[in-house]
């Protein structure tokens, strides 16, 4: 369970996140929503490493994460995905996801030269997971393609399958839905949801596409200008008067409900 | 009407000349492109760093030569240079340690670690010049030419004679043979594909695992061995002089900035672009055209584009043609 205490974080005087506190239950897709500006982009770079939070703590599991640097948290079995996708776009899609493991022999330059056989067998053995990866994934035919090459929706799936490339825990995703088609997003959905089943993931992720998050996200939590607002089921939070202000505004509430 | 002749001219004061130039800018070039596409700055101590390492490739040369070690026909530099390549090594990863480190943990912008770069160039600089001095050295020893120009006239029976000296051949077939590894390394292991991730995307990254740390440290070893192979060659070529080094900075700039910065591929066109247009522009056609046209219609001027006093501004003038028209270089790389 990922706890975020009080977490402030204020750039020059502006309180993007101002005293966010909530929980991601183990083994949850936590869905994250809120109208733009509401600090979810910028709490979600606290709770994973690229930004130091202000105040306020975040505890994974009892222990406490606050302020430690991205790959240290990759150590711990947190990881994220960007808004936009990113990837290692001279390489193929095999070769990005064979990047993720850590501490590979071939690593150093002593054995690149003097321990050929160890790195060619677990090569071997990274090109398999990744291409059981990519079938999980519905993309074995992406496998010798360059990343840089991939439609925005294919390199959110890549970045889900980075993610099973390593004995990831919880995974955040921030807009994996975005810019991407139907098709594909069903092919997304359906990756979270089993990944989450059958692996036991936690997610936690930022979504604007309500039917997505109602299909797949259980507590969904709303965010508004800094701070949390709601927190339920997407019917609660469908139904919850303050969630409907923060979207559309007073004026045009009683607009709409007149 | 000779053309046989004008050709034979023409490879012997062009085509060698700048081919060996050009892999020797080609060399230094990659290294740059190196330092920029993955520590993301750009180094203007190189021209120095290729001085420093050709220095310790020097003086163990000597203390080979006074040992009586030969490699016969070869150079005894040959011999010397994992030498060099090793004491530039130490100073490369020493500088990171004690200055870009710093800089670098304070992710500072890109600009500042070239003004950073500076001072380390003026440093080594002063280094160089303090344990070697100021003056020409020349530390080529064995053969002088694979064929001479004599030889080539009694082989041919042309009037024109090719010279190849050895140090020209051997500054080509180095720079194959690094380039083969140099690429071999960075497609094919798990080693260079972490630092091509790293210069693809350096905050995904850091959420792989890939060690920036060690990237660093791989990186300054590939860009001593390949400065100081392009220094030594550049010295067995023409010689070895501190202040030449650093005005080999514009060149090998040029070379990186018009193959496109970051990319290795540009940064051998590049080196061969810089070549050719320098030693053509400089090279006095009237030999050439002599040979070619017909005798009533004979130069006597020089046919010379440009004084050789002028080289360098060749290099810059396509830099800033390249610039102009092309911002990324011929190969895109990452900016410029």
């Amino acid at each position: 369970m990922i706890v975020v205490t009080d977490i402030h974080k204020h750039f020059d005087g502006f309180h993007a996140v101002d005293g966010a506190t909530l929980e991601i239950p183990t083994g949850s897709i936590t869905g994250l929503i809120g109208p733009n500006g509401a600090g979810k982009t910028t709490l979600f770079n606290v709770i994973a490493g690229n930004l130091a939070p202000t105040s306020g703590t975040v505890t994974m599991n009892g222990e406490d994460i606050t302020g430690l640097k991205p790959h240290a948290l990759f150590e711990k079995g947190l990881l994220r995905t960007f808004q936009i996708a990113h990837e290692f776009h001279s390489m193929t899609v095999r070769e990005n996801l064979m990047m993720v493991p850590p501490r590979q022999t071939g690593e150093t330059l002593w054995n690149t030269w003097f321990a050929r056989g160890r790195i060619a067998r677990e090569e071997e053995a990274l090109a398999r997971t990744a291409d059981e990866v990519l079938d999980f994934l519905t993309i074995s035919h992406l496998a010798d393609e360059r990343a840089g090459n991939l439609s925005g929706g294919q390199k959110k799936l890549l970045e889900l399958g980075r993610t099973m490339m390593t004995d990831a825990k919880t995974v955040f995703l921030d807009e994996v839905g975005a810019g991407v088609n139907r098709t594909l997003l069903n092919t997304i959905g359906d990756a979270i949801q089993r990944l989450n089943r059958e692996r036991g993931y936690t997610f936690c992720m930022i979504e604007h596409d309500m039917e997505f998050i109602g299909r797949l996200c259980d507590p969904v939590i709303v965010m508004a200008e800094g701070k949390v607002l709601a927190e339920g089921t997407i019917d609660d939070i469908k139904n919850d008067e303050q969630v409907i202000e923060a979207y559309l505004g007073t004026g045009l509430k009683n607009k709409a409900t007149a | 009407m000779e053309p046989l002749n004008a050709l034979v001219a023409f490879s012997n004061f062009v085509v060698i000349p700048a081919t060996a130039y050009g892999a020797q800018l080609a060399l230094g070039a990659l290294g740059v492109t190196l330092i920029y596409g993955i520590l993301r700055f750009s180094n203007f101590a190189h021209g120095d760093t290729m001085a420093f390492g050709a220095m310790g490739t020097i003086l163990a040369t000597w203390a080979l030569q006074a040992a009586g070690v030969s490699l016969g026909p070869l150079p005894t530099a040959l011999l010397a240079l994992p030498v060099g390549i090793a004491a530039c090594a130490v100073l490369l990863l020493l500088t990171d340690k004690l200055v870009y480190k710093f800089y670098r943990a304070r992710k500072v912008s890109p600009v500042l670690l070239v003004i950073v770069s500076m001072g380390v160039m003026f440093v080594y600089n002063g280094l160089v010049r303090f344990v070697i001095g100021v003056d020409d050295q020349n530390f080529d020893d064995g053969a002088r030419y694979l064929i001479g120009a004599i030889q080539f006239r009694q082989m041919t029976g042309l009037d024109e004679g090719l010279a190849i000296r050895t140090s020209q051949a051997i500054t080509v077939v180095t720079a194959v043979v690094t380039v083969a590894i140099l690429f071999w390394f960075l497609n094919h292991t798990r080693t260079g594909k972490s630092m091509r991730a790293f210069s693809d995307n350096e905050d995904l990254a850091l959420l792989s695992g890939i060690s920036p740390d060690r990237v660093v440290r791989v990186t300054w070893l590939i860009v001593a061995a390949l400065a100081t192979i392009a220094g030594v060659l550049y010295g067995l070529d023409k010689s070895f002089k501190p202040f030449t080094y650093f005005q080999l900075l514009l060149p090998v700039f040029a070379a990186a900035i018009v193959g496109g910065l970051g990319s290795p591929i540009g940064a051998i066109a590049g080196g061969f672009v810089i070549a050719f247009s320098e030693v053509t522009l400089t090279y006095a056609f009237k030999k050439v055209a002599n040979y070619l046209l017909p005798e009533s219609l004979e130069i006597d001027g020089l046919a010379q584009l440009l004084a050789t006093d002028y080289k360098f501004a060749v290099s810059f003038a396509i830099l800033v043609i390249v610039l102009l028209f092309r911002p990324t270089g011929l190969f895109r790389g990452k900016s410029a």
